[in-house]
């Protein structure tokens, strides 16, 4: 294995830093290799689609003309929303020829050429696909027994360029927390929307749809939710106490990245897996027991 | 009291309206519509919106320009393409709602709502610095929805600054962000389909 392009995005660099952390860290001690593109930028999320279209695709596609530059490895965008811009923006140009010309032409100006070879792949789907389920049970040396999980997709993996198997009843994430011994709940709205971009631009109807999952994971007796996505993270995560006090209910829940779930299964160091830079972590944190 | 009418005359329509929605990408398949409703129903915020998305793609084929145009649903459409999926007829409603998104923006037919005026406030800073800051992000969403939100998005700042999952010093930027810019720049703005007929503004509301 050559290893692969490791487009992080904007996210992981600032509130999404404990995915980024525990990405690399799992990904290291599997020995795979994650080679950051060199002076990626913003991959235009959906701010920039709302505003003019060829310049959105033009963000995303330059970032995969860097990719096809370098050695044309697989190019891993953990954050879902990043995923879909950049599988949308290849998808839009090779659907569509006008855009296609008016985009080439631009990133040829720039000496990037855009020929769309790269493929756009999720961590979650490369961790259960190239690397395999027996694999990462081998690595496991602290198995999360006990541990009840609300396994959640959000949307951006899932739709409309699916990025994880079986977009209608996806079982990735379920796949996962059975490697690492964890149980994972039945959580019928996992992929459901968290309210996007919705908890900064129109907040009440963002933070109901928070409340929403939050009320299910909690109906559920879940010890944490898993994420894959680092919006979705921080609109479970940063809300709650105010959910709390507006609706005097309970729904204080760790919120965990998925690369989380795996390093803690995988005995490595909470500092290394940015547990610690989570607002709240789970009451059986691998680091109370240590060493199975 | 004043009486008014409340149905708009065929002439007052904009017949081109939907001509230049189905033009653009993913807005090609809007003639297949048989008004079902399935968006609607799967959408998870079709219940604020103050005109569903079976309405949206209805108000399109029929040509209420303005009425879509000047919709709050375009902008609480949270982009999560459920709709999109479940339509029994492929269309993609999600990147219709990104048409109308930019249509509308360019029409500036948006000045009461928050999110495009955050979008526009991204895009700006993107160009800029070829990346997204967040912590400067999220200063500009609460100076443009009022100093309550700012009020209540305290002690969250506050709490991810102690995590160092925030800072207000540090700026997110490319080593060389004109580098983006000369791919932006080399690309005509397309905000929006140049109008076949250019329909003339109109005075009456939704």
């Amino acid at each position: 294995m050559t290893g692969y392009l490791y487009y992080p995005g904007c996210s992981l660099k600032g509130s999404g830093a404990p995915y980024e952390k525990s990405l690399l860290a799992v990904f290291s001690a599997l020995g795979q290799e994650l080679k950051e593109i060199p002076d990626w930028n913003c991959c235009g999320a959906t701010a920039y689609l709302s505003v003019d279209q060829d310049m959105a695709v033009a963000m995303a596609a330059r970032n995969l003309a860097i990719a096809e530059k370098l050695d044309g490895q697989d190019v891993v965008a953990p954050c879902s929303g990043c995923y879909l811009s950049l599988a949308k923006a290849k998808a839009t140009l090779a659907e569509y020829p006008d855009v296609r010309a008016r985009v080439t032409a631009a990133l040829g100006k720039a000496s990037l050429p855009y020929e769309g070879r790269v493929a756009v792949r999720h961590p979650l789907e490369v961790l259960l696909t190239d690397v395999g389920p027996e694999v990462l049970k081998k690595r496991v040396t602290r198995p999360l027994k006990n541990l009840r999980v609300a396994p959640y997709y959000g949307c951006a993996i899932l739709r409309p360029y699916p990025g994880v198997p079986s977009p209608q009843a996806p079982h990735s994430l379920e796949d996962l927390c059975r490697v690492v011994g964890a149980t994972p709940v039945d959580y019928p709205n996992k992929a459901r929307c968290c309210g996007g971009m919705l908890t900064a631009g129109v907040q009440s109807v963002g933070l109901r749809l928070v409340e929403i999952l939050l009320c299910e994971a909690k109906a559920a007796d879940v010890d944490a939710v898993v994420t894959t996505c680092p919006l979705c993270q921080y609109n479970l995560e940063v809300y709650q106490e105010r959910i709390c006090k507006a609706k005097g209910k309970d729904v204080r829940l760790p919120i965990l990245y998925f690369t989380q779930l795996l390093g803690m299964a995988f005995g490595l160091d909470d500092h290394a897996l940015g547990m610690d830079q989570l607002l709240r972590v789970p009451l059986v944190a691998p680091c109370a027991g240590v060493k199975a | 009291m004043q009486v008014v009418r409340t149905v708009k005359y065929e002439e007052e329509l904009d017949a081109g309206f939907t001509n230049q929605v189905a033009s653009e990408p993913g807005g090609d398949a809007i003639w297949n519509c048989l008004q079902c409703g399935t968006c609607s129903a799967i959408c998870p915020v079709s219940i604020y919106m103050d005109k569903t998305p079976r309405r949206i793609i209805g108000l399109i084929r029929g040509g209420f320009r303005d009425e879509v145009l000047g919709s709050l649903s375009i902008w609480i459409c949270t982009s999560c393409y459920a709709c999109t999926v479940e339509c029994p007829q492929q269309i993609r409603i999600t990147d219709i709602m990104y048409i109308a998104k930019r249509m509308a923006m360019k029409e500036s037919q948006y000045q009461r709502f928050v999110v495009p005026a955050v979008e526009e406030a991204f895009v700006k800073m993107v160009r800029k610095n070829g990346r997204l800051t967040e912590s400067r992000m999220g200063i500009k969403v609460v100076r443009k929805s009022g100093l309550r939100s700012g009020v209540a998005m305290f002690p969250i700042a506050w709490r991810l600054m102690r995590k160092h999952r925030m800072s207000l010093l540090h700026v997110e930027r490319m080593q060389d962000p004109a580098s983006l810019r000369a791919v932006l720049d080399a690309l005509e703005p397309r905000h929006a389909p140049t109008a076949p007929a250019a329909a003339p503004s109109r005075a009456a509301g939704a």
